[in-house]
C-alpha cells in the first residue's frame, strides 16, 4: 500500500492503495466515481475509457503508480453541467439502450473531437471500433458523434 | 430513475413531491386480486398501511410520478410504460418522472423482463391507469366550476372549459380529485388521437446515463459492505477436491475466504484486492461428470441425428409416403455453436442477510424468482426479503437466472456481513448458462411442379430442451410434416438467450427454405407466399401464427428493398414469427477479397401498435446488429469441459466498422402491441446467409459464418448472381401492374 495523489476532474484526491491497482478500481471503489465502467479488464471493450492528459485511455489496465501528476478526466468531469456537445448529441439522437457502455463511448469520442473536431465517417468508425456496445447501438453512436462534431 | 427502498416512505413522498398532498392513485390494476383502483393518502403511506410502489401520483406542483415495475435492460420500458399512462392522462410529458419500483408482488403481477412480453401484458392496464386519473381530474374541475363534465376537456396537463375559458392545471386539481370516488369504467382514447404513442420519445434515463450516474448493480454501494469474488470450477463436470486458501487469506485487504458448494469465495475490502487474492487460492478439482469438448459434440450431433432417442413434436399426414413419391428431395444440415450472453455489465449482486431479514439489490430480469430462490435456499420467508431492482447493463436472458443473486445471499449468510459479489468477464464467459449448441437436419420433398409436399425437421441440441418451434411456419402449410428432436444432456449449463431457440432456428430454417425455393425453381419470396396462401386456404392441422401478418411484413420488405428488381444487388430474404411479432428482412451482401460484407439490411416489422418510435427503431436496429454479429463472428467452444474463449480478445463481438446500413419499416395496422425486444433478431442470420448465396452461389450452413472454410481461406472468385434469374413472383407482377 502506498499513498497516491491524483488529479481527477480538476480536483486533488489522495488514496492509499496497492501500487498495481488499476485506475478503474480506484475511481470506482475508492473515490465513488462509478460512471467509469468495468467491462472486460483487458482493454478490449472500452467501457472504462477515461482521459489521461487528454488522451482516451483504458483505465482498467492503467496502474495507479503510473499516473503521477497527470490529469485524469472521467465522464463525471467531462462537463460540469453534463452538457458537453457529445452528451447533448447523445440525447438528441437518443443513443442509449442499456446504457452501460455509453460513458466509455462518449469519452472515446470526446478525445477524438478534441484532437479532430470534424472527423470523417471513417475516422469516427476507426476510433469507435474499439468500444463494444452489446446492445448494438452503433448506428446512433456514429450519428451522435457526427452531430456533436457539427456543434464544436 | 432511482430505486427506492421499501422502507423509505418519507423518501418516497419526497421523490414524488407529495409531501404537500396530491392525487395518489393505486396502480392496482396490475394485481390479479384487486381490479378496482384505489386512492391512497399520504397518511396511509406514511403509516405503512399500504404499499406505495404501484402508484401513479400527481403532486400539487403538477409533477406526475409513475413507477415502472419491470426491470430495465435496454428495452426502454422505463420510457414506454409511462408514455402509455401519460397518453391517456393527457399529461405534459415534460412533467412526468419515472421511478423504478422495487419487487412488489402484491402490486404487480409480472415484474419480469423476458419473452418480449411487458408492453403486450400491460398495455390496457397502463391505459386504464391514465384514463382513470384523467377522468377524476376532469370531474374535480367540473365540480370546481359547477359545469357539466362533458363540457370539459383535458389537454397537456390542464383541464379546460372552453365556454368560459377556465383552465386548471392537474397539480391544482390533484387534491380535489383524490377525494372523488374512483370510476370503474373509463373511456380510452381512439388511436387516431394519440399524441405520444407512436412518436419518437427520448429515453428518460439519457441524462443520467451520459453523465455517468451510478444506475447499475455494479455501481451500488452500501457503507461498510464487503466485496467478493467466487472461484467457480473452471471446467463443467468437475468439483472441488481440496482448497488451500492460506496465502490468499493473508493478502492485504482480504477479510475472509469461504468455501461453499463448488465455490471458493474471496471476501475483502475492495474489488482489486479480492481479484488479486483470488488468483492465489490453490484449488484442486476432480471429475464429477462428463468432461465434454466441442469436438465431441460435433461427432455426437451426427450420430444422434441418426440414432438418438427422438421426441416427436408435430406430425401431419404421411411423410414416408410423401418422400417416397417425391420428384425431388432436398436434405441439408445446419449447426450453431454455444454463445455467451455477455451483457456489458458482468453479473453482480448485493446481499445483506441479517437476523431481521434479507436485503437484496441488483440487476435481475426476474426479481420475483430471485427472491423465491433465496427464500428457499436460506429458509427465510419471502416477506422478510426485500429486493431492489437496479438498471441492468444488458441481460439477453442471462439475468433470467437467479444463480448470481442466491450465491450472494448464501455468502452473506455465511460471513454475516453485507457483501457484493462481482463476476469478472472471465467468470461470466466461463461460468455458464450459454445459448445451447444445436444441429438441425431438414428434409423437403417436392412434387413434379415444385410444390412442397413433405417436410422433416430434426433438431439435436446440448441441453436445449425442444430446439424446434413445431407449430411455427411452415407447419399448417405442408400436407406431410414431421418435426422431432433429440436432446443431449450435458454438464455444460445452458439457458434462454435473446429470442430463445429461434435465434438460431430461424437462420437454419430460412436458409433451408431458400435452398428449397431454388431447387423448386421458384422465387424465394413467392415460394413462402404460396405456402402461406395454402395455409390460409387449406390449413393442415393447427395454424398457430397469423398468416396475414406474416404476409404483410414479407410484402412490405420486398417492396422497400426492391426485391428482384434492384440491379446488381445480391439480396437474401428471411421472415420469422417469434413471441407475438413478425419481422421480415432482406440482406444485401457484396464480396470483398473473397469475404462477404453485409452492406444493408431492410427490415419490416409488425409488432402491432408502436409505442415509442425511437425505442422501437432501436430494438429493431439493435436486434439486427446483435443477430448479425453472432451469426457472423461469435462462438464459444469447449475443450475438456472448459470454455476456450474467456474474454473479448478471443470471443468476437460485432463492432462499429462491421455494421451494415439498416432501414426499418413498421406495419402500422393498429392492433395492440405484440412486443419487440426480441423478434427482430431471429430473421437476420437467414437474410445474410441467403444474400451470401445470392452473391457467391455458396451456402453457409454453420455459424459463425466467417469461420466457414470458404471465408477463412478465400480462394474462390465470387460468382455474383442476382435473384432476377429466378421467375418473378406474382407479388412483383402485381406491384408493377
Amino acid at each position: 500500500m502506498a499513498i497516491f495523489k491524483l488529479n481527477i476532474n480538476g480536483t486533488e484526491h489522495q488514496v492509499d492503495v496497492a501500487e498495481d491497482t488499476p485506475l478503474l478500481w480506484v475511481l470506482r471503489d475508492h473515490l465513488g466515481l462509478v460512471g467509469t465502467k468495468y467491462g472486460c479488464g483487458i482493454a478490449q471493450c472500452g467501457a472504462c475509457t477515461v482521459h489521461f492528459n487528454g488522451v482516451a485511455t483504458r483505465s482498467c489496465v492503467l496502474p495507479i503508480s503510473s499516473i503521477g501528476s497527470s490529469k485524469v478526466v472521467t465522464i463525471e468531469g467531462l462537463s460540469p453541467s453534463g452538457e458537453h456537445p457529445l452528451q447533448l448529441a447523445w440525447n438528441e439522437v437518443d443513443v442509449p439502450q442499456c446504457g452501460y457502455c455509453q460513458a466509455g463511448q462518449i469519452m472515446t469520442a470526446a478525445a477524438l473531437l478534441k484532437q479532430k473536431p470534424h472527423p470523417t465517417t471513417e475516422e469516427i468508425e476507426g476510433t469507435m471500433h474499439g468500444n463494444i456496445c452489446r446492445c448494438g447501438a452503433y448506428h446512433r453512436i456514429r450519428e451522435a458523434v457526427k452531430l456533436a462534431s457539427t456543434k464544436i | 430513475m432511482s430505486t427506492i427502498n421499501k422502507n423509505s416512505r418519507r423518501e418516497f413522498l419526497k421523490l414524488t413531491g407529495l409531501t404537500g398532498g396530491g392525487l395518489m392513485l393505486g396502480f392496482s390494476w396490475f394485481s390479479a386480486q384487486a381490479e378496482t383502483p384505489v386512492v391512497v393518502n399520504e397518511a396511509g403511506i406514511a403509516a405503512g398501511n399500504v404499499g406505495f410502489n404501484s402508484y401513479l401520483s400527481i403532486a400539487t406542483d403538477g409533477t406526475i410520478t409513475i413507477f415502472s415495475p419491470n426491470p430495465e435492460l435496454g428495452q426502454n420500458i422505463m420510457t414506454s410504460f409511462p408514455m402509455i399512462v401519460a397518453e391517456e392522462l393527457e399529461a405534459d410529458w415534460t412533467k412526468v418522472k419515472v421511478l423504478q419500483a422495487p419487487l412488489d408482488t402484491k402490486s404487480f403481477d409480472r415484474q419480469v423482463t423476458g419473452g418480449s412480453g411487458a408492453v403486450p401484458h400491460s398495455w390496457k392496464l397502463l391505459r386504464n391507469a391514465g384514463a382513470t386519473a384523467k377522468n377524476m381530474l376532469m370531474h374535480a374541475a367540473a365540480a370546481r366550476w359547477s359545469v357539466p363534465v362533458e363540457e370539459c376537456t383535458a389537454l397537456n396537463g390542464f383541464v379546460v372549459h372552453s365556454k368560459t375559458g377556465n383552465k386548471l392545471g392537474y397539480g391544482e386539481l390533484a387534491e380535489d380529485a383524490s377525494k372523488l370516488p374512483v370510476p370503474k369504467d373509463v373511456k380510452l382514447k381512439d388511436r387516431k388521437d394519440f399524441k405520444l404513442i407512436g412518436k419518437e420519445v427520448k429515453n428518460v434515463a439519457n441524462k443520467d446515463i451520459v453523465t455517468g450516474k451510478g444506475l447499475f448493480g455494479l455501481d451500488f454501494h452500501r457503507e461498510g459492505m464487503l466485496y467478493a469474488m467466487l472461484q467457480r470450477p473452471p471446467a463443467f463436470g468437475t468439483k472441488i477436491k481440496s482448497v488451500d486458501d492460506a496465502v490468499a487469506k493473508a493478502m492485504p485487504g482480504i477479510v475472509n475466504v469461504v468455501t461453499f458448494k463448488n465455490n471458493v469465495a474471496v471476501v475483502g475490502k475492495s474489488t482489486w484486492e479480492v481479484m488479486k487474492a483470488r488468483k492465489l487460492v490453490k484449488i484442486e478439482y476432480e471429475k464429477d461428470g462428463n468432461i465434454e469438448s466441442t469436438a465431441d459434440h460435433d461427432k455426437l450431433f451426427k450420430s444422434l441425428l441418426d440414432t438418438g432417442t427422438v421426441t416427436v413434436r408435430r406430425k401431419d399426414g404421411d411423410v414416408d409416403a410423401a418422400f417416397k413419391n417425391a420428384a425431388k428431395i432436398i436434405k441439408s444440415e445446419y449447426q450453431c455453436p454455444f454463445l455467451s450472453h455477455s451483457p456489458m455489465e458482468p453479473m453482480n449482486f448485493f446481499a445483506d442477510v441479517r437476523a431481521d431479514g434479507v436485503e437484496l439489490v441488483g440487476p435481475t430480469q426476474t426479481p420475483g424468482a430471485a427472491r423465491q430462490a433465496t427464500s428457499k435456499l436460506l429458509g427465510i420467508p419471502e416477506d422478510k426479503i426485500t429486493l431492489n431492482i437496479t438498471r441492468l447493463g444488458g441481460g439477453f436472458g442471462r439475468r433470467l437466472k437467479t444463480d448470481y443473486a442466491t450465491e450472494a445471499a448464501e455468502l452473506s449468510s455465511l460471513i454475516k456481513a453485507p457483501v457484493k459479489v462481482i463476476w469478472t468477464r472471465e467468470d461470466d464467459m466461463t461460468g455458464g448458462s450459454y445459448r445451447p449448441a444445436v444441429r438441425y437436419r431438414f428434409e423437403a420433398a417436392l412434387d413434379a411442379s415444385g410444390n412442397l409436399v413433405g417436410y422433416k425437421l430434426r433438431g439435436v441440441g446440448i441441453n436445449s430442451g425442444n430446439p424446434t418451434r413445431e407449430d411455427n411456419f411452415p407447419s399448417g402449410a405442408v400436407d406431410n410434416l414431421l418435426i422431432d428432436n433429440v436432446e443431449h444432456v450435458s454438464p455444460i449449463t445452458t439457458g434462454a438467450w435473446r429470442a430463445p431457440i429461434t435465434n438460431f432456428l430461424a437462420f437454419a430454417e430460412q436458409a433451408f427454405f431458400d435452398e428449397v425455393a431454388h431447387a423448386a425453381g421458384k422465387d424465394p419470396i413467392q415460394f413462402r407466399l404460396d405456402l402461406l396462401q395454402k395455409a390460409k386456404e387449406k390449413p393442415v392441422g393447427a395454424v398457430k401464427y397469423d398468416i396475414d401478418r406474416m404476409m404483410g411484413v414479407t410484402k412490405l420488405v420486398a417492396e422497400k428493398a426492391g426485391w428482384g428488381t434492384k440491379k446488381g444487388a445480391s439480396q437474401g430474404f428471411s421472415v420469422y414469427f417469434s413471441h407475438r411479432s413478425y419481422v421480415a428482412q432482406i440482406g444485401e451482401v457484396v464480396m470483398k477479397a473473397g469475404k462477404p460484407v453485409v452492406k444493408k439490411i431492410y427490415a419490416a416489422a409488425d409488432c402491432g401498435e408502436v409505442v415509442n418510435l425511437s425505442g422501437a427503431r432501436q430494438q429493431v436496429m439493435g436486434g439486427i446488429v446483435d443477430g448479425m454479429g453472432h451469426a457472423m463472428f461469435s462462438k464459444l467452444s469447449f475443450k475438456d469441459g472448459a470454455a476456450v474463449q474467456k474474454n473479448f480478445d478471443t470471443y468476437r463481438l460485432i463492432r462499429m466498422k462491421e455494421i451494415p446500413e439498416v432501414e426499418v419499416h413498421f406495419v402500422n395496422n393498429g392492433i395492440e402491441p405484440t412486443g419487440l425486444g426480441e423478434p427482430a433478431l431471429p430473421p437476420t442470420g437467414g437474410a445474410i446467409a441467403n444474400a451470401i448465396f445470392a452473391a457467391t452461389g455458396k451456402r453457409v450452413k454453420n455459424q459463425p459464418f466467417m469461420e466457414e472454410d470458404v471465408f477463412k481461406n478465400p480462394t474462390v472468385t465470387p460468382n455474383i448472381k442476382t435473384n432476377t434469374k429466378l421467375p418473378k413472383s406474382s407479388f412483383q407482377k402485381t406491384k408493377k401492374a
